[in-house]
């Protein structure tokens, strides 16, 4: 049952990664445009991410769950040691969630739509950074449970190159998910052109990120190439993605959204899965060699079982629900 | 202030923050539903603007139900790591439940708001109940979640460890039923005599009457009848609070001496030091009768809890008796509302019954408040009765009043934005629907 956990806690940050980003990735979008092009980003993705937005958020909700739940010492020494980055991600979680609604609920349409959409904006790329600070501290072997100063303890536990990195290559991949998937949503050819460019634009940022993310642990003396490569799996995964890539380019040359999006989506699952195989089961990383293991560190049996079976019959009810709330808003001509 | 007080503050500010939009996101569905039938049942458009204008303020109110829980689920990590990391494992049963709760729940409401003319009608209407539903069974869930700190069980304490963990026995907890029952209860009361004072208010204004008269009478409807209903259930919670957590119940009374037929303490000051209050009703016997059914029985009192194991006593009496005394002030206006609405038509029409509803519009949501300050506050110093201490569960982190601070200066300013909305909804429903 313990695996049972784990694949679903996987998924769940996989979900998160892939339905989040791109839904963060609408407001980077939104950020990089030209304030020209503004509103006609706004419509399209509104339409693309309204139906479905407040269930792209359920996945995080999940994760900590599962985490706090099977794994509460994992959650409660992330707590700890990532208060900082983890409150400046609540506050942007905050922001963007309201912000977001009351631009479109808002009876009234006048000048605080400005301020909506700047609120909206901004929290989508800082959300998305802290996350990948986040993330990255987990792995990179900065948090210091002897430590014994505030510095040490609670900010340089996070606060270093190899986690600013990965921060901004997150940030990139969400504007890069985001336009990959609106292309399909898009309905003349101006508009396609348009998310096209966005979308090349974003990778090549995603590629110029990931040169840094590598330059970063190389400095830092984190063994990214080691994890990445060192074993068959981790090749296997980084090749596949790295193949995926012309096919991805094809798709967007040609506007083969399915493509598109299949490839996109295979891309960050390669990623993801490069990410966190070489080291699994431990998935935090201490200073000075300690590690906290999916494997050792769970709750008792009984709590893992009831985990488990909760999350099981869990998806009996969701998948069905989920899949149809997408393909019926998918067909987008009305039914009666 | 130290970073211990900031920590409970916090948590508090938080949690009090989100009950309100999670009251309304719980009962907002059932009163959509009802006018939404009426719609589809008599094809009377005005139910139709009815449903459409509140689906509009639910939508709202939903998204900052959302991040303000998203942020509790973390703050329970963040602020209180020592409790998590024992209690987690254990009561946790009911937050893997109530994920799928939620994730229904956002699901449902993706249908519902979007799906207008584009399902079948009845589908549609469905996809609202549903809302309802699984907003209720997450409202159980985390309340049966919170009993648990109260009633701590599903595992054996032995030498500091917890063993044998039993999750479903740990949910099932003595108390989760009352608290689950009153809770439910609270928020259809709350949500129920908010928006029929907004409405009545509107009627007295003389806008569009068609609309808000119809709208008033669903919301009061609702609201009155749980209303009812609250203190049977209240009764319930205090027998089981005495049972299970006499310091509690004493607390609530302001209760300082053990003693047979003991009396009701109505209104007074709390003189903590000297163990007395002055100024106070008393009416004998009947603590005695609430607390254990029998007007002679013995009923504990604060003397045999040790100095260091009371809860403070002043906030936790004067906050049961908030509760109370406005629970029993909405008793009274749905008593003369069903009284209108069965005898005395005549009433309908005069001023003075909506008046009373527009008085009594925040009543339910601060009886809310007071009543969550009871439990948890009562429950101090305690974060599991008996078994953990709050002050040992606070995470070492320093610094956590900044976070405060800026978590208040966040709420507030949502408060206010959220308020400034909603006002602005309630005027344009002139333009949109006359
Ligand atoms: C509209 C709101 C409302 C109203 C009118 C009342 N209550 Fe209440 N009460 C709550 C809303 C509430 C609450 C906020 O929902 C609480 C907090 C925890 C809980 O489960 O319910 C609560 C808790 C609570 C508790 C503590 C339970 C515990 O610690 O486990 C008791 C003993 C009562 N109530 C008793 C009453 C009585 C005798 C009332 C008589 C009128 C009453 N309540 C009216
Ligand atoms: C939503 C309604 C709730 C409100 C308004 C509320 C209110 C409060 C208040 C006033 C405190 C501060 C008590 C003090 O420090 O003296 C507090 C503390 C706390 N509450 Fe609640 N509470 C609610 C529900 C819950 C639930 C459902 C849970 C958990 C499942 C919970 C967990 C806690 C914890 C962990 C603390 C901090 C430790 C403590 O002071 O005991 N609360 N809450
Ligand atoms: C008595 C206290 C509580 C009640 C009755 C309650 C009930 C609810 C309800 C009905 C919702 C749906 C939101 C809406 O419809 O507007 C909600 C949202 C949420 N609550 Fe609470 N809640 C309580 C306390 C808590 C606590 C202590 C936590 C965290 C541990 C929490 C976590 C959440 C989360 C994560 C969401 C967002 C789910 C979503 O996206 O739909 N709640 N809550």
């Amino acid at each position: 049952m313990l695996y049972v956990v784990i694949v679903y806690l996987w998924a769940a940050i996989l979900l998160y990664l892939l339905l989040g980003g791109a839904d963060f990735g609408a407001g980077i979008i939104e950020f990089f445009t030209s304030r020209r092009n503004r509103s006609r980003t706004r419509r399209t993705m509104y339409q693309a991410i309204g139906p479905v937005w407040e269930a792209n958020h359920m996945w995080l909700i999940i994760t900590i769950v599962i985490l706090f739940v099977g794994f509460p010492k994992i959650y409660t020494t992330m707590s700890v040691y990532l208060h900082i980055p983890l409150t400046a991600m609540l506050l942007g979680i905050i922001a963007r969630g309201t912000a977001f609604v009351f631009r479109n609920y808002d009876a009234v349409k006048d000048d605080l739509q400005k301020l909506y959409s700047r609120i909206f904006v901004y929290s989508s790329v800082i959300t998305p950074f802290f996350l990948g600070i986040i993330a990255a501290s987990t792995v990179s072997g900065s948090v210091d449970p002897a430590a014994e100063d505030f510095l040490s303890a609670y900010v340089f536990s996070w606060l270093n190159w190899f986690s600013v990195t990965v921060g901004f290559f997150t940030v990139s991949i969400c504007g890069f998910l985001a336009a990959a998937f609106i292309i399909g949503e898009t309905n003349n050819e101006e508009d396609r052109g348009f998310f096209t460019r966005k979308a090349k634009w974003m990778l090549a940022a995603a590629v110029a990120c990931g040169v840094l993310v590598f330059t970063a642990a190389y400095m830092q003396g984190v063994p990214l190439v080691e994890w990445i490569f060192g074993k068959p799996g981790g090749i296997l995964a980084i090749s596949l993605a790295s193949l995926s890539l012309p096919f991805l380019w094809y798709g967007l040359e040609k506007g083969k959204t399915v493509l598109i999006r299949l490839a996109a989506g295979f891309e960050v699952t390669m990623i993801l899965f490069a990410a966190t195989y070489r080291h699994f089961p431990n998935i935090v990383l201490l200073k000075g060699g300690g590690y906290l293991s999916l494997l050792e560190h769970q709750g008792q049996d009984k709590t893992i079982d009831a985990l488990a079976w909760a999350l099981l019959l869990g998806s009996i009810f969701i998948l069905p629900a989920l899949f149809y709330l997408l393909y019926s808003f998918e067909k987008k001509r009305p039914v009666r | 202030m130290d970073d211990f007080l900031a920590a409970r503050s916090q948590m508090a500010l938080s949690l009090g923050f989100h009950i309100i939009f999670a009251c309304i996101g719980m009962v907002m569905p059932f009163f959509m539903a009802v006018s939404h039938y009426k719609w589809l049942r008599t094809g009377d458009e005005v139910y139709k603007q009815v449903t459409k204008a509140w689906s509009k303020g639910v939508a709202i109110f939903f998204a900052t139900g959302a991040v303000s829980g998203t942020v509790l689920s973390f703050e329970l990590g963040l602020l209180w790591p020592v409790f998590m990391e024992h209690a987690g494992p254990i009561f946790g049963m009911p937050f893997s439940l109530e994920g799928t709760a939620f994730f229904i729940e956002a699901i449902a409401l993706g249908f519902f708001l979007y799906g207008w003319d584009r399902f079948n009608r009845w589908f549609h209407w469905v996809t609202g109940v549903v809302v309802g539903v699984s907003g209720l069974v997450s409202g159980i869930l985390v309340v049966a979640a919170n009993a648990w700190m109260n009633s701590p069980a599903g595992f054996d304490y032995v030498n500091g460890q917890y063993l044998n963990i039993d999750p479903m026995k740990a949910m099932f907890n003595n108390a989760w039923f009352s608290q689950a029952l009153h809770m439910s209860v609270a928020a259809f009361v709350a949500t129920g005599f908010a928006v029929a004072g907004i409405h009545a208010l509107m009627m007295l204004k003389g806008k569009n009457i068609a609309f808000h008269a119809r709208a008033f009478r669903i919301a009061a409807i609702f609201g009155a009848v749980a209303a009812l209903l609250q203190p049977l259930s209240g009764d319930i919670s205090a027998k089981d609070v005495a049972k299970r957590q006499p310091a509690k119940l004493a607390a609530m009374e302001a209760h300082f001496h053990t003693e047979e037929k003991a009396p009701l303490i109505i209104g007074g000051i709390v003189d903590e030091k000297n163990g007395k209050v002055d100024y106070a009703l008393r009416i004998p016997g009947m603590l005695s009768f609430l607390a254990h059914g029998n007007f002679t029985a013995e009923v504990t009192g604060l003397d045999q809890v040790p100095v260091e194991n009371r809860p403070p006593i002043a906030v936790t009496h004067y906050a049961f008796q908030v509760m109370v005394g406005l629970g029993m002030a909405l008793v009274l206006v749905s008593l003369l509302y069903f009284i209108a609405l069965w005898k005395k038509k005549s009433w309908l029409q005069g001023r003075w019954l909506l008046k009373l509803f527009v008085i009594a519009t925040p009543m339910g949501f601060i009886a809310v408040e007071a009543g969550w300050t009871v439990t948890e506050v009562g429950r101090q110093p305690w974060i599991i009765h008996g078994i953990m201490r709050t002050a040992d569960a606070v995470t070492p982190m320093p610094g956590i009043v900044y976070s405060f601070y800026i978590f208040t200066a966040v709420y507030i300013s949502l408060s206010l934005i959220v308020a400034f909305l909603l006002y602005r909804q309630i005027k344009m429903v002139d333009k949109l629907y006359n």
